[in-house]
């Protein structure tokens, strides 16, 4: 036996973790602590006009009143939001005209993340837009999109060019005092993505978010509005890495996405923060409120594949509104060592005839906890609502743990729920299945694996699905497929 | 003054007038202090999220009742089961009646709770279990505790198999205005015992009564206890059932629960394994329609490996009924290979019943099986035309179609008389005569 699962689970325990440089960018990193004057002083830095500050502040100012949530089946040391620096900026031009004007480094970094910027334009045709410390620094393939009237651009830049759009709709899915970090996000935000698909229009390319914390003792806010106009069609991509450090460190994203009638938009995240060494010690504190809403006949599809962060708490949620909309939630969660995950999803049934979809499988391996939390509710008034849910989870080792809290609130006769999860570890009779016709124990795991997570790798799109099962850090080279 | 205050200020009255083992005294001073400090859950208790307890616990009710009725056997003979024979232990307004009530000392003890809380023979078994298996911060379990006197002592010796069921009957006849229970069980059954016992509450008029039972059982190395509980209450009637079961190797215990009646009813079902080798099956019928409130909870704590617990409950929710249920499996890191299941199938008949469910398992072996499955739908359509095809009326087919969908729970009935007193209620509840008992 060349590979036995002992061997899998020690290789996946000991992985480390690829992306942990630091790139040496002169930045401009704000002064740590939260108040009010850090708040102006963000919003004056990035030039935003006065509705925004007021609004930041009036943000600020319920965060103050809210307590930090401990219901989560989390148990991490509470982040002190005093010693945080609130806003941190690679120096060097803050603008580029064109990618030959990109700092060097820069450049270095993203090819080193693997998401070369001229590879990326020459051959997938994905447009990108990096964020890095909070910051928007590159944003390829404008001009392609806006022949098509779509508008791709940092949400600083959104709110200067675009206020009426980002005025109309920012805060209207995720509202400021939704939670605690959502009030934080919308007090600090420094950067982000605003996309706007106009109606009827297919956007042409995947667009692309890629997230990178690189100062030490930041935190990263960062904001992502979609708004897809009747009828038109998007699918976005998000990706994350950070370097490895000894401190915690945190990042609380709010993303919105509003899908009007008939309009599809298709989320997928590829999350792979720094989870911290084998002792726990680092990592990044995960805590990100995700939701879109759906009118008519609309589709939202969030896809996750969440390998990284020491601490992940999101829940990626669809608001069904309009009648005949359509919700999807597709996530594989990986944990090893001592992360902890607690994600899931929210589908909340208000329109007739909506349906939506929830797959969730979890990995557990080491010492970690992997936990679903799911809410499907269907309102009085969404007839002939359906929904189907599978969780499942894998135990790799004894020393892991895997919970579901599945909630499901029904208040129409005419609805149809199912719900399923199982957890068992891989079963030694369907190794000696693979055994028996002859296939090799190291390739019947990996087709195990790869099986048991098929469902959802297949609806993350092309490019993304090959980077994906890299990070799954299950690497089976050789023997996938 | 609020109940908890009453409560509260009743205690301290008892305590000067009745005489405890001084081991039970202490217990209940400290429990009658959890409940000081907590109070009745809220809905901000993540436990109670669903079932508001408002109204429950705005009423006034009697703690200590003061008067009794006489009952004939024609005011309770609906209420119990008659087609077999069986031990008895009935109460009226939380009093034991001798008249009704058939118990036995011969060979084991089928007798009363304040019957062991004072007899000096009872002394080892009492210190040895009582309130040893609840949750101590539970708050009614605290309560019961605090004032709990009086309920079933069920003792079956080493390889003792019962011959026959025993009936547990709380009466309330509504003499006493706005009552409050609090009865007390405890159920040890030894190595090897065999047991099968009936609960039930029954209130024979329309006034307020709210029933807060607590029952701990304990089955010993290869012991079998077979649990049933009716609740068919009138519609004034509130119940909060806790049963704790601590399980030893090999033993295997079964609690059925067929909730039909009440306004108010929530079960708090725990199963702690304590060995090897155990078994644990609970399963549940809720038929409600009206203003009635449903809700389980289950735990199943595997705490040792092979061990496998059965879990399955059907809820049918009418009018404007809320159904909850909450099934939570832990499975301990040292409990490998265990195999948990658990079902939960609802049909919701009309558009303003509720479900609210929460299957939940937290698991930390590797090498288990752990499944759960829940449904929310109605009955299929296409059966239903197909059964009317067939020259059955509408009404017939629905409840038809209805036993079809609780006969997995029916099925695991062991004794034949519950299980048609079952069918006859659901029958009743349903409105039909079938004309035969499934």
């Amino acid at each position: 036996m060349a590979y036995t699962e002992e061997e899998l689970k020690k290789e996946l325990e000991s992985k480390e973790y690829a992306y942990g440089f630091y790139t040496d960018i002169e930045s401009d990193t704000f002064p740590i602590g939260l108040n009010e004057d850090i708040v102006r002083a963000i919003s004056k830095r990035k030039n935003e006009p006065n509705w925004m500050t007021e609004w930041r502040l009036e943000a600020y100012q319920s965060w103050t009143e809210m307590e930090e949530p401990d219901w989560a089946n989390v148990d991490y040391p509470k982040p002190d939001f005093q010693a945080i620096s609130y806003y941190s900026a690679p120096k060097t031009a803050p603008k580029y005209n064109s990618l030959d004007e990109v700092d060097p480094e820069l450049l270095d970094t993203f090819k080193r993340l693997g998401i070369s910027i001229d590879e990326q334009k020459k051959l997938a045709g994905v447009a990108v837009d990096i964020v890095m410390d909070s910051v928007s620094v590159a944003t390829t393939f404008k001009e392609t999109l806006a022949e098509k009237g779509i508008i791709f651009c940092s949400i600083s830049e959104a709110i200067k060019e675009y206020p009426n759009l980002v005025r109309k709709y920012i805060g209207t899915v995720v509202p400021r005092k939704d939670n605690y970090y959502a009030a934080l996000n919308s007090a600090v935000f420094s950067d982000g993505s605003f996309c706007y698909i106009p109606k009827g229009v297919r956007c042409p390319m995947e667009l692309s978010t890629y997230f990178r914390i690189n100062q030490a003792g930041t935190g990263q806010f960062e904001r992502t509005l979609v708004i897809a106009d009747e009828g038109s069609y998007v699918s976005y991509l998000e990706g994350c890495t950070a370097p490895a450090r000894d401190e915690n460190q945190l990042h609380a994203a709010v993303v919105e996405l509003v899908a009007h009638d008939h309009a599809e938009i298709k989320y997928s995240t590829v999350q792979n923060w720094y989870p911290g060494d084998a002792d726990g010690k680092g990592g990044v504190f995960n805590f990100v409120t995700k939701r879109g809403i759906c009118h008519r006949s609309a589709k939202i599809s969030w896809t996750q594949v969440e390998t990284g962060s020491a601490v992940t708490w999101k829940y990626p949620s669809c608001i069904l509104k309009g009648d005949d909309s359509i919700g999807e939630f597709y996530s594989i969660a990986v944990t090893n060592n001592r992360q902890q995950a607690d994600t899931g999803t929210k589908m909340v049934h208000l329109g007739k005839r909506t349906k939506s979809t929830i797959i969730s499988k979890g990995i557990s391996a080491g010492t970690s906890q992997n936990s679903y939390r799911g809410l499907v509710k269907i309102s009085p008034r969404a007839d002939e609502a359906r929904n189907f849910s599978q969780c499942d989870s894998l135990l790799m080792g004894n020393k892991c743990g895997a919970h579901t809290f599945p909630y499901i609130e029904v208040g129409n006769k005419s609805a149809q729920i199912e719900h399923e999860a199982t957890t068992s570890k891989i079963g030694e009779d369907q190794i000696f299945y693979c055994n028996q016709r002859g296939i090799d124990t190291e390739k019947a795991i990996a087709l195990i694996v790869n099986g048991f997570s098929k469902d959802v790798l297949n609806k993350l799109p092309m490019e993304f699905a090959v980077e994906a099962q890299k990070l799954l850090e299950i690497s089976l080279e050789g023997s996938v497929g | 003054m609020d109940l908890q205050e009453k409560l509260v200020a009743s205690y301290m009255a008892q305590t000067s007038s009745t005489e405890d083992l001084s081991a039970i005294a202490k217990i209940r001073s400290s429990a009658i202090e959890t409940f000081e400090q907590q109070g009745f859950p809220t809905k901000k208790m993540e436990e109670w999220k669903y079932t508001p307890l408002n109204k429950l616990v705005k009423t006034d009710y009697t703690v200590f009742p003061k008067k009794t009725k006489n009952l004939t056997l024609d005011d309770v003979q609906p209420y119990i089961l008659h087609d077999v024979d069986t031990y008895k232990i009935v109460f009226v307004d939380g009093v034991y009646s001798a008249f009704l009530s058939e118990t036995t000392h011969e060979g084991m003890d089928v007798c009363l709770m304040s019957a062991a809380l004072s007899q000096p023979k009872y002394r080892k078994v009492i210190e040895t279990y009582f309130d040893t298996a609840t949750d101590s911060e539970d708050s009614f379990t605290a309560l019961n505790t605090a004032f709990g006197r009086e309920g079933a002592f069920i003792h079956i010796p080493k390889k003792k198999v019962v011959e026959k069921p025993i009936q547990i009957i709380h009466f309330s006849t509504g003499v006493n205005q706005n009552l409050m229970l609090q009865p007390r069980n405890l159920i040890v059954a030894d190595q090897q015992a065999e047991v099968q016992i009936i609960e039930r509450h029954q209130s024979l008029s329309d006034t307020e009564v709210f029933t807060n039972v607590v029952t701990e059982i304990f089955t010993h190395k290869g012991a079998q206890v077979d649990y049933y509980k009716i609740q068919n209450d009138h519609e004034e009637a509130s119940l909060v059932d806790s049963t704790y079961i601590v399980q030893q190797k090999h033993s295997h215990a079964k609690v059925h629960t067929f909730s039909f009646g009440s306004r108010f009813v929530r079960n708090n079902l725990h199963f702690y394994h304590k060995d090897e080798a155990i078994q644990s099956t609970m399963k549940g019928i809720t038929l409600v329609e009206g203003k009635q409130l449903v809700d389980h909870h289950t735990l199943v704590h595997h705490a040792h490996p092979n061990s496998e617990s059965h879990q399955e409950y059907k809820g049918i929710y009418d009018g404007q009924a809320t159904g909850v249920f909450n099934g939570k499996i832990v499975v301990e890191q040292e409990a490998q290979k265990t195999n948990a299941f658990q079902q939960n199938n609802n049909i919701l008949m009309s558009d303003k019943a509720t479900i609210n469910t929460k299957p939940q398992l937290e698991i930390f072996a590797d090498d288990v099986r752990c499944t759960h499955g829940c449904t929310i739908g109605q009955l299929d359509e296409t059966a239903l035309f197909y059964l009317q095809t067939r020259g059955i009326p509408q009404k017939e087919a629905r409840a038809l179609l209805t036993y079809a969908f609780a006969n997995n729970v029916l099925a695991s009935v062991t004794i034949p008389a519950v299980k048609m007193r079952i069918n006859a209620l659901i029958a009743k509840k349903l409105g039909v005569n079938l004309g035969f008992n499934l």
